[in-house]
């Protein structure tokens, strides 16, 4: 009986059609909820370093408040205004939010937890981080409104910018580790906490970070959206559930970064010091604590700087972390090379 | 020299990380909001709120129909008729505010020679619909009987100052 199951999963079409199913909803369903807690604790972060109390009506502490807010994104009536191109304005957010969520796929959450172990994974993430500029972009030209055209082109603008510089930084991490494959890259990693290459790659770590933070439109770097000068930027004309997914889209970006950040530079699924009790902890809590710890400088970020201007941003992007960042890969290759340390094929 | 010193602070982020460390600080002080339906600021007793018509301990009205309130009213909120009643005492048969007009100065409490109209310390009289805001003298006396020990304390505390 049990092997009759187990074939069926392994051999038959359907079986594999079901598991691979169950594989995305086991990631997809926690992904959301963190989506929504994310926002919870964004606002709770936002607010104590304001002396605030933030959201504490709805359920206890508030912690019903994400719910809440879902509920009236979906009820609302999802407006389509009239000069806009009707089936664009539709798929952009569908866009925006996939990219963000099919982009999971290769991200090891375990030893072996992951659902494609393909050995391209960075190449793969890269690839589809820089497909959702086209939600952006797409959005802010069906549209047909002046702020939201705007907007997609500072943030398409911006995106492909900072896009440069992250690929630099994972090269120094590809060379490092001499492998694609994003678990390897986390067994590369094994032992204690300075091992991690966020200590011997600590530029390029804060390079990725600030990158980052222009990747997923967040402050400083929340041109875009800017209030006083767009409105809300490439979502202006937005409403209801189609709002929703592009703010699920990008605070799901933004998770996805923290992964990424935890993946290539905090070892992943490792705990910091290589004994029990420790390593009894299973590898999914170190990697959520990681993603957690990421996220929560993320909206550290949000509530300490101001928005940089657009011209400041583009001379950040170019003139500073492209150079700095190609010096380092430069550097690393030089040092790996010479000091004997290259990774074995 | 200044330039190299100004570089190395550019590259090691030290503004960044003394901004962050600040706010981090200010993450783990205590708050200053104040929880407003389960918790209120304190209020004077001159706060000017919501309306109330007076009475007298002995229950009649405090109002004498002499309608300085109506005439220094500058938003015209305020509409008064009267007439003697059957003892031969002069009272109002409609004294109706229209608090969508009103603008809280205070200016009808001045004016009552005999304490009648006062603004009292209520502040939560919202309502749903907009005909609710045009109080006739049935809801000002109400107003009154509810608030009275609260107006009549206010109006004691601050009597030295005036």
């Amino acid at each position: 009986m049990f092997a009759e199951i187990h074939t069926f999963f392994t051999t038959n079409w359907l079986g594999i059609a079901i598991l691979i199913l169950l594989q995305c909803l086991a990631v997809t369903v926690p992904l959301l909820l963190a989506v929504a807690y994310m926002t919870y604790a964004d606002r709770k972060i936002w607010a104590s370093i304001q002396l605030r109390r933030g959201p504490n009506v709805v359920g206890p502490f508030g912690l019903l408040q994400p719910m809440a807010d879902g509920l009236k994104l979906v009820l609302k009536e999802t407006i389509v205004p009239s000069s806009a191109n009707g089936i664009l304005f539709i798929i952009a957010p569908m866009i925006a939010f996939m990219t963000a969520l099919v982009a999971w796929a290769v991200v090891p959450f375990d030893d072996g937890w992951v659902i494609a172990d393909i050995n391209v994974g960075i190449l793969y993430l890269f690839a589809i981080s820089s497909l959702g500029v086209y939600g952006i972009i797409i959005a802010g030209w069906a549209s047909n409104s002046k702020y939201a055209f705007l907007g997609a082109l500072r943030s398409a603008a911006q995106m492909v910018s900072y896009e440069v510089s992250i690929g630099f930084v994972l090269i120094t991490v590809l060379l490092c580790v001499g492998s694609l494959n994003l678990s390897d890259v986390v067994i590369a990693q094994s032992g204690w906490f300075w091992n991690w290459y966020w200590l011997p790659l600590l530029p390029m770590f804060v390079i990725f970070f600030i990158s980052a933070l222009a990747e997923t439109n967040r402050t400083p770097f929340d041109l875009p959206m800017s209030e006083a000068e767009l409105v809300a930027g490439f979502h202006t004309e937005y409403s209801a559930m189609t709002f929703g997914l592009f703010f699920l889209g990008e605070y799901a970006n933004m998770i996805l970064l923290s992964a990424l950040g935890a993946v290539l530079f905090l070892g992943g699924w490792h705990s910091p010091i290589p004994y029990a009790p420790f390593t009894l902890v299973p590898g999914v809590i170190w990697f959520a604590l990681k993603i957690a710890f990421l996220l929560f400088i993320f909206s550290w970020t949000k509530g300490t700087l101001p928005r940089y201007r657009y011209d400041q941003l583009m001379r950040l992007g170019w003139k500073v972390f492209l150079p700095v960042s190609l010096g380092w890969v430069v550097l690393t290759a030089a040092v790996l090379t010479f000091g004997g340390w290259l990774p074995k094929p | 020299m200044a330039s190299l010193d100004r570089t190395a602070r550019a590259f090691l982020l030290s503004e960044l990380v003394a901004g962050f460390a600040l706010t981090l600080k200010y993450m783990f002080k205590p708050k200053v909001t104040v929880n407003y339906p389960y918790e209120k600021g304190p209020l004077s007793p001159r706060f000017r709120g919501e309306h109330a018509l007076r009475r007298y301990p002995n229950g009649e009205e405090r109002c004498i129909a002499c309608k300085l309130c109506e005439a220094i009213c500058p938003a015209q909120a305020i509409t008064i008729e009267a007439e003697p009643r059957d003892d031969g005492s002069r009272r109002t048969t409609r004294y109706d505010i229209d608090m969508t007009k009103c603008i809280y100065c205070g200016f009808c409490q001045e004016a009552c020679p005999v304490d009648a109209i006062v603004e009292g310390p209520n502040f939560e009289f919202s309502t749903e619909t907009r005909e609710e805001l045009m109080y006739n003298k049935d809801k000002l006396l109400a107003n009154g009987d509810r608030w009275e020990s609260l107006i009549a304390a206010n109006l004691h505390s601050d009597a030295a100052y005036r």
